[in-house]
């Protein structure tokens, strides 16, 4: 058990390599309670959102969500999370857990009219069931009583007068749900998607599988591969960020780099030969010259090589490109890939 | 977890098993368990001179790198070249496939003073 961001948590239940596998070929569950659950509600609701979040949250019906980002005026990333539109005029965000605090006291303070903001974390618990074989566990699930939500989509649900909400999201690159449901029915729930599960060879997955699985399919963690340092034009997730908007926070300084270019970007690399795995704050080597550290690294369970993401100068920021990764004091080869370095059948951001 | 009568054993969860003037080193199996799947090894060099408490090699899982001390002061005399293209014995056979190192004891009261499997058993709680 570790602690990650005040709560504490297993890095594994049968074992990294174990659970990342089960993933991959048929489903794992993991417990996501630790992440944050706010929700803005009111007539002003949609146009405050839209201030603080760099996606447009106007594209968003009923029932649907987006990947979006919370910005400093500088345009450095506070945090990278999903908004979900449940009601009218009802919005669900699930932040990282590290950024609880500070996302909501950051939104309390640019808080607009005719909106009503909470924070819901500590009654809310969430549970992530990801694999490829999540659409067979739904159907058994509930064998008929409600449709599976399509990717991107949640679905709000009440059962036994409890309000579930189910989003086809995940950060694992599979097919998955999201289920974000009251805290006092966490401990029901997971065992039953365990045993409901059990047909589908479904395992219990900790952090260390959870991290595993976003770096294959290069999806970022916040504090490591994202801070308030880096904007997300750098991270190379510009689709989610809609500089057609009139005006949101860090607009004007990523409309600025926008026309600047970028000097850096995050890439994936991937070992070339037998070497130690990369590891987070390694330094990055091209034409013998340190030229960054890496943000995230690790052995690639699916690829059985050492893989990795660094902020890259753009001009070396090419697929193909090599460099070395220093580790131990000696340079290893490596070269960077494309994006996803693992291509999936349920991958979204 | 399982703490093997023969051996003695470090703090910081190596043990040994002298035979002669030499021992063999390896990891617990509480440490394999809590470093999780190995995924690489960097051994030691052999012919190297180290002392008790030294870091002489580390192991890699998927999740973190960890350094390895040599429990007793010597010279390293072979090492588990299996482990290279295994290193998952670590984790199947900590106490014997997944050895890591032999060495040459430089004094037999070193490994007097490491701890006894009873006491071992007491420092992981188990």
């Amino acid at each position: 058990m570790v602690d990650f961001g005040g709560w504490s948590m297993p890095v594994q239940y049968t074992g990294i390599l174990d659970e990342h596998r089960a993933v991959r070929t048929d489903l794992g569950v993991f417990d996501i309670s630790h992440m944050g659950q706010f929700f803005a509600s009111g007539p002003g609701a949609r146009a405050w959102l839209n201030l603080l979040l760099t996606n447009n949250v106007e594209r968003l019906d009923v029932g649907e969500c987006q990947y979006t980002f919370l910005l400093t005026e500088q345009g450095g990333v506070i945090d990278d999370l999903i908004v979900y539109r449940i009601e009218e005029s009802r919005y669900m965000l699930v932040v990282n857990a590290a950024k609880i605090e500070e996302d909501f006291a950051w939104m309390q303070g640019h808080l607009g009219p005719d909106v009503e903001f909470v924070n819901e974390s500590d009654s809310v618990a969430g549970i992530a069931v990801q694999g490829p074989k999540s659409a067979q566990l739904f159907d058994a699930f509930f064998d008929g009583r409600f449709s599976r939500p399509a990717r991107n989509e949640i679905l709000t649900v009440t059962i036994d007068e409890a309000t579930y909400y189910i989003a086809r999201t995940g950060y694992t690159g599979e097919d998955g749900f999201e289920v974000f449901c009251p805290s006092d029915r966490a401990v029901k729930s997971w065992q039953d998607i365990l045993s409901r599960g059990e047909q589908f060879g479904i395992k219990p997955c900790g952090l260390g599988a959870r991290d595993t699985l976003r770096l294959e399919v290069c999806y970022p963690l916040n504090g490591s591969d994202l801070s308030s340092d880096t904007t997300p034009l750098e991270a190379g997730l510009s689709i989610f960020v809609d500089l057609q908007k009139p005006e949101f926070i860090g607009r004007a300084k990523l409309t600025e780099q926008r026309e600047q270019g970028v000097k850096r970007r995050l890439v994936p690399f991937k070992m070339t030969g037998k070497s130690p795995p990369p590891r987070s704050h390694y330094p990055v080597y091209k034409n013998g010259v340190q030229i960054t550290e890496s943000t995230s690294g690790t052995l690639s369970p699916s690829l059985n090589i050492g893989i990795g993401m660094a902020y890259i100068p753009t001009e070396f920021a090419r697929i193909g490109e090599e460099i070395e990764i220093e580790i131990r004091g000696k340079r290893f080869p490596a070269v960077i890939e494309k994006k996803p370095l693992l291509r999936t059948n349920g991958g979204s951001a | 977890m399982n703490v093997p009568e023969d051996l003695f054993y470090a703090k910081s969860h190596e043990w040994i098993r002298p035979d002669g003037e030499t021992g063999t080193v390896g990891i617990t199996d509480h440490a394999q368990n809590e470093l999780t799947d190995v995924v690489y090894v960097e051994l030691p060099e052999i012919g190297a001179q180290v002392k008790a408490g030294q870091q002489v090699c580390v192991v890699e899982s998927v999740k973190a790198a960890s350094d390895i001390y040599t429990p007793v002061s010597g010279t390293i005399t072979e090492v588990n070249a299996a482990l290279t293209s295994d290193p998952a014995l670590i984790n199947t056979a900590p106490f014997g496939e997944g050895w890591i190192f032999r060495i040459q004891v430089k004094a037999r009261e070193e490994i007097d003073a490491l701890l006894t499997p009873a006491q071992y058993g007491q420092e992981i709680g188990g």
